[in-house]
């Protein structure tokens, strides 16, 4: 099964990665050809397979409610590329055309 | 002096021990190979000479007032830049996004080489957000192949691999989601070792596929292998995933192993179309020597083997996808400088920061757990893991380990594969498995082609099954004159390099 460039566009929107036209053409290409590969498993009968997202005995770790040490504001913000003394700084959320 | 860089990590520390050598004039030995031949492999991304020094400098300075040391004490070691290091050092991912970021905090394992008293000089170079088989994808440009500048290191650990390879260091750290630690130790004649999933913790390594990743040693013997997992391993509260189990003596594992006794099973898949003449031949010799030494050696069946790359290819990037979603522009990394409001601002700096793999894998993975496709693609693909896993379940039944090659073909060139994904992607057919089933793998090399480049033997045994693999390793070394690299003989960089 092939992936369309209307496909590409959609994917790469829900991504949230701009792409040129080209790219888009490449891209449809590169992405056309794996799928196609993959389509192989639907030669596997799995109707009966529970699906693995992690093979060994995985439970909920718990630990105590306690306060721990932490990053310190100043830390966690340091990488920011736009702060406030408190917080991070994001342009403006309304208004944004809809793309969203 | 640069002979120092010759010697193992063990063969080091036993200098250190008794007089011969000071961790200063290691880590100085290293930092100078790096300064002299790092120009033209690219196996680092950034290094800490004068910190490496001090450090270097105060456990000299604590072995003469008779102090007690860690296990690794003045050994110089580097580390994959996916590694949180918060010493000042950048941790980059070889990405554009990352390539301001200065972690807050370091990654357990880092902690726990400084707590040991090994030295990191640096931080190495890989395939970005290690998604890549052959380290082209670093934004800082590829490693090169110290046994053939023409040629990939493998990758994505293609920086630590290099590093080890040309003696610049004898102990790094790697990654491996799909063999990223095994491909790159075959391609460049060392030992690399992928572990359970779980034995190591995870917290401080940037994560690509979080099912998948495992940090593991890589080393140009199997004993320097198992003295960095030893530092390594054990539980840290910070990972959920991480065991609870303590791990072994390593050292005592690898005694306990009885070649004689060994029952190895050869994967018919292993061995059949598409594996390079000169590789099948030397992975058979290798396989050999063990049943000549008394080892049984039968034929299994992994029947779902071939399905492994399309099933990794979905659930891997289906991880990536939801974890490379925290790079918005917002908490770290890059934000572009023009947009057109917040939504366009998130869309526009991962363009402007992510690589063609990264955009590629992102998408694939979006596109995989979609409306409409998320049964079709990503849960299909968790079944076929069951089917995998199951396959390995039986085989490990019948023998102790598996063994096979990591790669179809010794390294190739640059440029060969990078136009068509795919291509690249079917070079970790062998490997990837390991991570879908979560049991450990492990490159040993074992022999050169006609072209001189090395190749690797892979072994994978069940889970927490490091000790005997190592072992079987340690014998192979000796087996074939010399330990790990060192019956291969040097990469031929080296004696360009002159005596310092």
């Amino acid at each position: 099964m092939g992936i369309q460039r209307s496909e590409v566009e959609k994917v790469a929107k829900l991504s949230r990665i701009a792409l040129r036209d080209d790219q888009v053409d490449l891209f449809a290409e590169q992405l056309s050809r794996i799928l196609n590969y993959v389509d192989q498993l639907n030669q596997l009968d799995t109707a009966d397979v529970e699906p693995l997202s992690h093979a060994l005995p995985v439970a909920n770790v718990f630990r105590e409610d306690v306060p721990q040490a932490s990053l310190t504001a100043d830390a966690a913000l340091g990488n920011a590329p736009a702060r406030t003394a408190a917080g991070f700084k994001v342009p403006r959320v309304l208004d944004d055309g809809g793309s969203a | 002096m640069s002979e120092w860089l010759d010697m193992t990590a063990c063969q080091m520390k036993a200098a250190m021990a008794a007089g011969r050598t000071s961790s200063r004039e290691l880590v100085a030995a290293s930092l100078a190979r790096i300064e002299r031949l790092d120009g033209r492999i690219g196996a680092f991304l950034s290094t800490r000479g004068e910190q490496a020094l001090a450090e270097a400098e105060a456990i000299d300075r604590r072995r003469a007032s008779g102090e007690p040391l860690g296990p690794l004490a003045g050994v110089p070691v580097a580390v994959k830049d996916n590694l949180c290091t918060a010493d000042g050092l950048a941790t980059t991912c070889a990405s554009r996004m990352l390539e301001n970021f200065r972690a807050p905090y370091s990654a357990h394992v880092v902690e726990r080489i400084v707590a040991a008293d090994g030295v990191i000089v640096g931080k190495c170079n890989l395939d970005e957000f290690a998604m890549g088989s052959s380290t082209e994808n670093s934004s800082s440009g590829p490693t090169r192949n110290p046994w053939s500048l023409d040629c990939v290191p493998g990758g994505s650990s293609g920086g630590s691999a290099a590093a080890v390879a040309a003696r610049m260091v004898p102990l790094a750290l790697g990654s491996d989601t799909g063999g990223s630690i095994r491909q790159p130790a075959s391609h460049c004649g060392i030992v690399g070792l992928k572990p359970t999933y779980g034995r190591v913790s995870r917290y401080g390594l940037v994560a690509f596929a979080s099912s998948l990743d495992q940090i593991g040693p890589m080393a140009r013997t199997a004993e320097d292998a198992a003295l960095l997992l030893g530092v390594i391993a054990g539980h840290d509260a910070r990972d959920a995933t991480s065991v609870a189990e303590a791990p072994p003596d390593y050292a005592a594992a690898m005694d306990a192993v009885d070649v004689s006794r060994l029952r190895i099973g050869m994967p018919r898949e292993y061995f059949g179309e598409g594996l390079d003449a000169e590789v099948d031949q030397l992975v058979r010799e290798a396989i050999r020597t063990f049943a000549e030494a008394g080892a049984e050696i039968v034929e299994v069946d992994l029947p779902h083997a071939p399905y492994a790359v399309a099933a990794y290819y979905l659930v891997a990037t289906a991880e990536a996808s939801s974890n490379l979603a925290r790079y918005d522009g917002v908490h770290y990394g890059r934000r572009a400088s023009e947009h057109a409001g917040l939504v366009d601002m998130y869309s526009r700096s991962r363009a402007e920061g992510f690589g063609d793999e990264v955009k590629r894998r992102i998408m694939l993975g979006t596109y995989a757990l979609s409306s409409g496709y998320y049964d079709a693609y990503y849960l299909k693909a968790l079944k076929v893991r069951r089917l995998i896993k199951r396959d390995f379940d039986r085989a490990l039944e019948q023998v102790d380990c598996l063994m096979g090659p990591i790669c179809p073909t010794a390294a190739f060139r640059f440029g060969e594969k990078t136009e068509d994904p795919l291509q690249m992607y079917l070079s970790d057919i062998y490997t990837i498995s390991a991570n879908l089933a979560t049991i450990p793998g492990l490159s040993v090399p074992c022999g050169r082609t006609s072209a001189g480049l090395p190749v690797g033997l892979q072994m994978l045994g069940d889970v927490f099954s490091e000790g005997l693999l190592l072992g079987a390793a340690r014998w192979l070394e000796r087996a074939r004159g010399g330990e790990g690299g060192d019956a291969l003989g040097r990469p031929a960089i080296l004696d360009e390099e002159g005596v310092a």
